[in-house]
């Protein structure tokens, strides 16, 4: 065991759970999930809201049952190696709002730092500007972060506590495998597939449920074991010169990149050339709104900074009984019907506001969160 | 006298920011640091073998003593 512990927490370890997350993520697309999204936490937790009518965007209404079998891989993990640990505490509301403005900025991108990955594996260039984006976000929290930032301490909780957040998602997960539909205009909702040749939307494309479901628990496991982390690779380049976990990342897009290039799902470009009417067919799920892709990413770069985590490693620790990561995560989930339903995502009319509120509301986060302001005690 | 950090429940990076601190702070003293995940343990651990110190954890109870030594 204290050799497998050993193994998990060395780079050689993230660097080739990175290489098996990016091969898995890309094989998903094969098996069915969306072009350039065979793992995207955002993307995903948003398609769960439209499973559950918490946003009426009939295209991306799914229960992805990825998101569920992350939480519970990483809680078994944890159980495993003797790491579930009940805990809560840290300005949990300031999460809330954090994973909500986190989800809303990469919804306008269109996808997390997962997906960014993805995408630029993919071949779809505006994932650069979300790459660039995302690393002058993830700059300004740490700027805060050596400014004092912080969010306090979380302390030892009951289990019940600890165990609420893995509940929550067995519960998902039996719904993604039963599908109840009670209604017409009630839950479940599910994306109807056209007729072909029109292409699916996200909502209804996805990989066989149980691929989906056990790649998920694999994905969850490793990443608990290794601490995998997209944001937090880039946060201990820039303040420490640490490429650890950075390397796992790069690992990531790497494979994911190789596995394209095998199945050909790369197809380099802003855009996938002009259809017959002389309008540019965009790359799957992108828009080429370059500022928006740039500034989307900026927003989800910094709240994510703040909240110590990118939205994968967030679920993970949920899965080990962190009761503020599982606050964060219902703030995703939060965020994202918003985004919807104010049409504040990708390219859509009210983008461009609320990156500008978000930005100023989590920067006002980051500077009323520094211990020393004297505000608290 | 070592010098003592208490990180424990503490959100990523700042465990290891603190340590770092007290590392390049210390002159060379042994630094104690209070931790409560072994996430935690070994980020700290990297960070302060990094620097070329070394590092032994001792489990107490739920929590985690780690000593850095030059």
């Amino acid at each position: 065991m204290t050799r497998a512990r050993d193994f998990f927490a060395s780079t050689a370890g993230i660097v080739v759970v990175g290489l098996v997350l990016g091969g898995l993520a890309a094989s998903l697309q094969k098996l069915g999930n969306p072009p350039n999204m065979g793992i995207c936490v955002a993307c995903f937790t948003r398609d769960i809201a439209g499973a559950l009518g918490l946003h009426r965007a009939g295209a991306v209404q799914y229960l992805r049952p990825e998101i569920p079998a992350f939480c519970l891989g990483a809680f078994v993990a944890a159980l495993i190696f003797g790491e579930f640990r009940p805990r809560t505490g840290s300005s949990p509301i300031v999460r809330f709002l954090l994973g909500m403005f986190a989800m809303i900025g990469a919804l306008v991108f269109l996808g997390c730092p997962w997906r960014a990955m993805l995408r630029l594996a993919g071949g779809d260039w505006n994932a650069v500007l979300g790459i660039i984006g995302l690393v002058v976000g993830i700059g300004i929290g740490v700027a805060f972060l050596k400014k004092g930032f912080s969010l306090g301490r979380s302390y030892p909780t009951r289990t019940v506590a600890g165990l609420a957040m893995p509940f929550v998602m067995a519960a998902l997960l039996a719904l993604a495998v039963f599908y109840p539909r009670l209604g017409d205009n009630a839950a479940l909702f599910l994306t109807s597939k056209p007729a072909p040749p029109a292409p699916a939307p996200p909502g209804a494309a996805h990989a066989p449920l149980l691929a989906s479901i056990l790649i998920g628990l694999v994905v969850g496991f490793l990443a608990q074991r290794t601490r995998f982390c997209t944001v937090g690779g880039i946060r201990d380049l820039i303040l420490m010169r640490d490429a650890h976990l950075l390397s796992g990342v790069v690992a990531f897009a790497v494979a994911a990149l190789a596995v394209n290039l095998a199945l050909k799902q790369f197809h380099p470009g802003f855009t996938l050339g002009v259809n017959p009417e002389g309008k540019p067919i965009m790359q799957p799920a992108a828009h080429t709104v370059y500022w928006l892709n740039l500034a989307g990413m900026v927003l989800a770069g910094l709240s994510f900074t703040l909240a110590g985590g990118c939205p994968g490693r967030q679920v993970f620790l949920a899965g080990e009984g962190d009761g503020d990561a599982a606050i964060f995560v219902l703030g995703m989930l939060t965020g994202a019907a918003a985004s919807h339903n104010f049409l504040m995502v990708g390219n859509g009319p009210f983008a461009p506001h609320i990156v500008v509120i978000g930005l100023v509301i989590v920067l006002l986060i980051g500077i009323l969160g520094r211990e020393k302001l004297g505000l608290s005690r | 006298m070592e010098a003592k950090v208490d990180a424990r429940g503490l959100s990523c990076p700042q465990p290891v920011m603190l340590t770092r601190k007290a590392i390049q702070e210390a002159g060379g003293r042994e630094v104690v640091v209070l931790l409560d995940s072994m996430t935690q343990v070994q980020n700290c651990t990297r960070a302060a073998e990094k620097l070329g110190w070394t590092a032994a954890c001792t489990p107490k109870g739920a929590e985690f003593e780690l000593t850095l030594r030059k």
